[in-house]
């Protein structure tokens, strides 16, 4: 029986151990050398290059990127999803076709969702610039993506485009879940059609929001195709990302040992992140099911 | 509820019986349908305009309608050579996630060991671990130490081994459901327990080896870092394909749009066949 177990488990795990885990801990020893791509790893610097990486304004800017984009993301997104499924989730014509289209900008590639934007939002020319002018207001001069403080938020709306389909699907399903039962109980005793959602359906969507928000989170902090693609992390590094940040360090500057740093500072970032939310907020749901079941 | 009302109820899974819909819903689903296809019809359409007509007038609609941009694209050697290498890293990615993971699923999902919890673990961790964090060493690993820089194996290998957790984590509550009875049933009647795996359930994951499967060609004909990283020439795939188009010819919008449309129109269609299988896979990993 040992045999089997390792005959069956020995592929995944030397595939995982080679791709996975030595890559990672790789990572961590380049972070404190020196070494530019060259020969052998001599140069030891202790944590001098944490040090560079969080003294460079253009990380510290690209993390607080990565922060904005976690929590606008999560705000926006959530109310309008949650609006948006609570309305389609009734009888009604073509229901199946709506969650079909929903999902669209889902499935495509964030770099071909991001080529199609990056033409549509073209100063001047763009289709974008051309519905502004339509309405009477004139786009930005510089273009969306080109006017330092708008570039993010642009950035941010074309994430929105393409996720807030996940969010609207995977909250319609969680939706399916709520008994019936309790929301007619409701309308019967005489509450109005926002409070029964407020009171009863969104509450019972709460592990369904919240296992969405946490995948949210993970992706915000790791997003590279879309920036690559708009704005390669311009203009004057305005809307760069920990991982644009990295990229860069290790392939175009050969800076191993500093994008090493880098991308371990981004492991810990997530990491911490998501045991914060595993202990204040996913932790609601296990404690949410004890009493219900000491109930 | 009367027996009467059931029955006027139907299907009652069908919306979940809530309220019939007014008009404001329907004005609310005709937006966001507006707003979600309006970008992916503009560039489908697009592309059957010339550049002269998209600078005469960018929201207008084809007039008239202009092959010559997705002609072009279609007599291109670069595209087809980018759709046989999506295609072929993809299979390579999927056939390897679904095999090892499967395999590896099967004892932590149904032997007792001391080293299962632990074990499985492993792979759960795994999940934190996004590819980008690993990027640079990988690149080194896989272009220095394993000579496979620029090969189709070289890109699906990582991507599959990335992908492994999720599919482990996805699969082993999926074969845990199996009931007992059936393994013992099977071994009564003299089968070995991989006579079992082959015989009887592996024809029973085959729906949950469809999620996985989908979920892991998904993510492979959508990367981008990991291919910008190791493929160069005409081992590209289409995204990277896509993206040099885009920067070489940025003012040959038309030709960008049919170049983007003729990437994303066979995968859109057969991802959105599939889009059941994505959802429930996705929410399998939101429930844990």
């Amino acid at each position: 029986m040992a045999l089997e177990v390792i005959g069956f488990t020995a592929p995944a795990l030397a595939l995982f151990l080679l791709f996975v885990v030595w890559p990672i801990l790789r990572a961590v020893q380049f972070s404190v050398y020196r070494w530019k791509g060259f020969g052998p790893l001599v140069d030891f610097v202790g944590l001098q290059n944490y040090l560079a990486v969080l003294r460079n304004e253009v990380f510290t800017d690209a993390l607080m990127h990565n922060l904005i984009i976690v929590v606008l993301s999560i705000v926006v997104q959530l109310p309008l999803g949650l609006a948006i499924a609570l309305l389609l989730n009734r009888r009604m014509r073509g229901q199946g076709m709506l969650r079909t289209i929903i999902f669209v900008p889902y499935v495509l590639a964030e770099v071909i969702a991001g080529v199609v934007w990056f033409q549509l939002l073209q100063p001047q020319y763009g289709v974008v610039d051309n519905l502004t002018e339509a309405v009477g207001l004139s786009g930005p001069e510089q273009g969306w993506l080109g006017t330092p403080g708008l570039a993010l938020y642009t950035v941010l709306a074309v994430l929105t485009w393409k996720y807030l389909g996940l969010a609207v699907l995977l909250f319609l399903a969680g939706l399916q879940g709520v008994p019936e039962e309790l929301s007619e109980a409701a309308q019967i005793d005489g509450a109005s059609w926002w409070q029964t959602q407020r009171r009863i359906t969104i509450p019972l969507l709460g592990p369904t929001i919240r296992m969405w928000a946490f995948l949210s989170m993970i992706g915000s902090l790791q997003l590279f195709d879309m920036v690559w693609i708009l704005t390669g992390g311009g203009p004057a590094n305005a809307t760069t990302t920990m991982a644009t940040f990295l990229v860069n360090e290790g392939t175009k500057r050969q800076n191993y040992g500093i994008a090493a740093a880098a991308s371990v500072v981004l492991f810990v970032v997530a990491l911490v992140l998501a045991l914060l939310y595993q202990r204040f907020i996913l932790s609601r749901d296990n404690d949410a099911s004890d009493a219900r079941e000491v109930r | 509820m009367s027996t009467a009302a059931t029955l006027r109820r139907g299907r009652p899974r069908e919306g979940s019986g809530r309220s019939e819909g007014g008009p404001v819903v329907y004005l609310v689903a005709l937006l966001v349908v507006a707003v979600t296809l309006g970008p992916v019809l503009y560039a489908v359409l697009g592309g059957f305009r010339t550049n002269a007509q998209l600078a005469a007038s960018p929201a207008g609609l084809p007039d008239p309608w202009v092959l010559d941009n997705y002609r072009g694209v279609l007599a291109s050697r670069d595209f087809w050579a980018y759709a046989l290498n999506s295609t072929v890293v993809a299979v390579i990615t999927t056939a390897v996630t679904v095999v090892f993971g499967l395999m590896a699923a099967y004892p932590l999902a149904r032997y007792h060991f001391r080293w299962r919890e632990p074990l499985f673990m492993v792979f759960v961790v795994g999940l934190l671990f996004p590819a980008t964090v690993a990027i640079i060493p990988l690149f080194i690993l896989v272009t220095r130490d394993l000579q496979l820089g620029n090969t189709w194996w070289g890109v699906a290998l990582p991507q599959a081994a990335f992908a492994l957790p999720m599919t482990i984590v996805i699969l082993r509550p999926f074969l845990m459901a199996i009931p007992r009875e059936m393994e013992e049933a099977a071994l009564i009647d003299g089968a070995s327990r991989l006579q079992f795996f082959w015989r009887i359930l592996l024809p029973l994951s085959g729906p949950g080896m469809v999620t996985v499967g989908v979920l892991a060609f998904v993510g492979s004909w959508n990367a981008y870092l990991l291919p910008l990283l190791l493929l160069q020439g005409d081992m590209k795939t289409l995204p990277l394909g896509v993206a040099d188009f885009s920067s070489q010819y940025s003012s040959d919008t038309a030709g960008v749009f049919a170049f983007t449309t003729l990437a994303m129109v066979p995968a859109l269609i057969f991802f959105l066949a599939m889009q059941r299988r994505i959802v429930s896979g996705l929410q399998g990993a939101v429930k844990g």
